[in-house]
């Protein structure tokens, strides 16, 4: 895990400070809303339906069971005893009081954490694979270079204006675990001939317009990334289209002026940007590396004992395979049936950090699907972590099944929402409750979104349910085919929209059609793909 | 009818006005016709109220409902989380969003 060095912690601090006086001087009345309200986005703080919503950024998904704790000390002291952990591997709180708001930032800075840059036109918190270190197909560890990104853009000047918000993925491994080419840069780590470096994606995105961006560079060497990167961000702040919000993000510029142009705009501001030495000195990148080195392994290889029946659906559903023999990867599902998608109590919060303290080298992180992973653990100790997830609720033996939905806050928090997310999240989880239907079903990544944003990632489902208001009526749409995986794909819309029982009833019909036409060991992405709509559109319409 | 709502400036939690003052209870939420626009700023002014706005309501039996789901999510609480919600012991209070 990264440290803190002085710097990274006197500029943490004095942010505290800073906004403590600012909220004081808006509660005092000596500035107004407008003058505040970019203030408190800067800090992670926004208005919502009952309260102000606190987000708070966990860097590239990663932390240590002494942040984990704190924020359930966060939930516990100044929130109503849970957080909601997003898409975009950070925390959201739902209660907060603005004038408690600082004293939770102060608290947060007591162990490296805070909420800049988890709001407006900057480059946001950047997310990565949440298997990164352990994972057994990874070319090389992402996070350094994540938090290398995570430096350099911190209160980077230049970037703090943007057209419009600016998120950033860091993969190393061919599956693609982070929809990164759903980012407005998507970085892929690969050896060329040995070499380090990154295959570039720039313009992706979901939102009202959803694209997958083009590679941009096949290969940028690892000595060139940065100032590559800033190149991309420099050609964006210039001619992205500050003119109109909707038009604003990445992907409409390249779209408009087209990947090649794009490509050689960058090419030449590079060539520049080259000559100012902002790549960092290789003593620099290897005390960054340092901090990621992998932890003291010492579990000799024994397979976990799986006459528990329970115990050995979980391992079957939520463990994966670890690049060093003797350990495996844990999945921790948030997705308990007819539960709130991505929220866990205080408790349960400390009861993982307690984990990952015992059995995962202190560490945890969080996914773009709003679980956590324990990432290191011996497979002596599987069974033991396990009876600790069960007591806690927390080993419901669900992941990528129907029922591990990806679902945004939806009308029941957010101010921008057409319609509610979750209570559908929970009719079709508890539609689906039985085990063997769900395994039987197979992968089946389901995400639902209460608005057009999108932070639901429907666009990127094999099945996506998007939220509409008609007439004042909540509305849901359907769309299939959408990935946010390495197979990367848009969903289309299937047809005309549904209530709210109709769009699960039509979900389940989806289900049965696939069951009747798979062939082999087909996904359901797969056997839609084959078939197409058709088939999907007669069942459930027909 | 027209209601006068926002957030509290400290709490953030959801206020109506009640002709007088503000409430967290709909029901306690007074009719402001064509004056909604001026006891707005001057209510914004003295940072009683934060983000307020005007919406369309109905007059009922039990009060004001109203006229958008959104607002009467905020008048009761998230659907999802009846424990959070006005009505906590009342199990169907959440059909009165609908
Ligand atoms: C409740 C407060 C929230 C607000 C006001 C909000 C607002 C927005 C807006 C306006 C966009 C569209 C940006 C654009 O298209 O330019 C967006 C996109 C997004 N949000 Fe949120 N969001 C909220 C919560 C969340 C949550 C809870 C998550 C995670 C579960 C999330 C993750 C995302 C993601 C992944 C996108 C798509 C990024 C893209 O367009 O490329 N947001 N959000
Ligand atoms: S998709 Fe819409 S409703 Fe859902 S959290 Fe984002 S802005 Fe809110």
């Amino acid at each position: 895990m990264y440290k803190y060095d002085n710097y990274d912690q006197a500029i943490v601090d004095a942010r505290v400070a800073d906004f403590r006086d600012q909220v004081k001087r808006r509660i005092a009345g000596e500035i107004t809303e407008d003058q505040f309200k970019p203030l408190r986005l800067m800090n992670g703080l926004y208005l919502q339906l009952h309260a102000y919503m606190l987000r708070v950024a966990i860097p590239y998904g990663t932390l240590d069971s002494r942040q984990m704790r704190m924020l359930a000390h966060i939930a516990r002291k100044y929130d109503r005893d849970y957080g909601h952990f997003t898409t975009r591997q950070n925390i959201q709180y739902n209660w907060i009081k603005l004038e408690e708001c600082a004293d939770i930032l102060e608290e947060l800075a007591t162990v490296e954490m805070h909420a800049i840059q988890t709001s407006g036109n900057c480059i946001r918190n950047i997310s990565s694979d949440q298997y990164a270190g352990a994972a057994a197909d990874e070319v090389v560890d992402p996070r350094p270079w994540a938090e290398l990104l995570r430096q350099w853009s911190t209160f980077h000047p230049e970037f703090s204006y943007l057209p419009r918000k600016f998120k950033i993925a860091v993969i190393a491994s061919a599956e693609d675990r982070a929809a990164m080419r759903l980012h407005d840069i998507g970085l892929e780590l690969i050896r060329k001939d040995g070499e380090l470096g990154a295959r570039v994606f720039v313009g992706g995105g979901m939102g009202r317009t959803p694209m997958i961006a083009p590679e941009i560079n096949p290969f940028v060497k690892a000595d060139d990334l940065l100032s590559y990167l800033e190149a991309c961000l420099r050609v964006y702040n210039r001619y992205g289209r500050r003119d109109n919000i909707y038009k604003a993000r990445i992907k409409i510029l390249i779209h408009e002026i087209g990947a090649d142009e794009y490509r050689g705009q960058v090419a030449e501001e590079f060539a520049h940007v080259k000559t100012l030495g902002i790549d960092p000195p290789l003593a620099e990148l290897e005390r960054i590396s340092a901090f990621f080195a992998p932890p003291a392994y010492d579990a000799s290889d024994v397979e976990p004992d799986r006459s528990d029946p329970d115990f050995a659906v979980w391992l079957d559903q939520n463990v994966k395979p670890h690049k060093q023999a003797g350990y495996a990867i844990v999945n921790i599902s948030l997705k308990p049936i007819g539960g709130i998608p991505g929220d866990a109590t205080s408790a349960q919060i400390d009861v993982m950090a307690d984990l990952a303290e015992k059995y995962s080298f202190d560490e945890l992180r969080v996914t773009h699907a709003q679980n956590i992973v324990l990432p290191y653990v011996a497979k002596r100790d599987l069974y033991a972590v396990w009876q600790g997830l069960r007591d806690a609720e927390l080993a419901d033996a669900n992941l990528d099944l129907i029922s591990d939905i990806i679902a945004c806050p939806g009308l029941d928090y957010c101010s921008l929402a057409n319609a509610r997310s979750i209570p559908v999240a929970q009719k079709i989880a508890t539609r689906f409750a039985d085990m063997d239907r769900q395994r039987d079903l197979g992968e089946l990544k389901l995400k639902i979104s209460g608005c057009i944003n999108a932070c639901g990632h429907h666009h990127a489902g094999h099945i996506g349910i998007l939220g509409v208001d008609r007439k004042g009526v909540e509305n849901y749409q359907l769309t299939f085919g959408g990935s946010g995986a390495e197979d990367v794909s848009i969903g289309k819309i299937i047809g005309p929209g549904f209530d709210e029982d109709g769009v699960v009833d039509a979900v389940e019909k989806a289900t049965e059609v696939y069951k009747a036409l798979r062939q082999g060991d087909e996904r359901f992405v797969d056997t839609y793909r084959r078939v197409g709509m058709n088939p999907f559109k007669e069942a459930i319409y027909g | 009818m027209k209601l006068l709502t926002g957030n509290e400036l400290r709490s953030g939690a959801v206020t109506w006005w009640t002709g007088n003052g503000w409430s967290i209870h709909v029901e306690d939420a007074a009719d402001v016709g064509e004056h909604g626009e001026a006891i707005l700023h001057a209510e914004e002014g003295a940072r009683r109220v934060n983000a307020p706005y005007i919406i369309d309501a109905l007059p009922t039996a039990n009060g004001p409902r109203p006229a958008h789901i959104k607002d009467r999510i905020r008048a009761l609480g998230p659907t999802v989380r009846a424990d959070f919600s006005l009505k906590p012991a009342d199990p169907a209070a959440g059909d009165w969003i609908i």
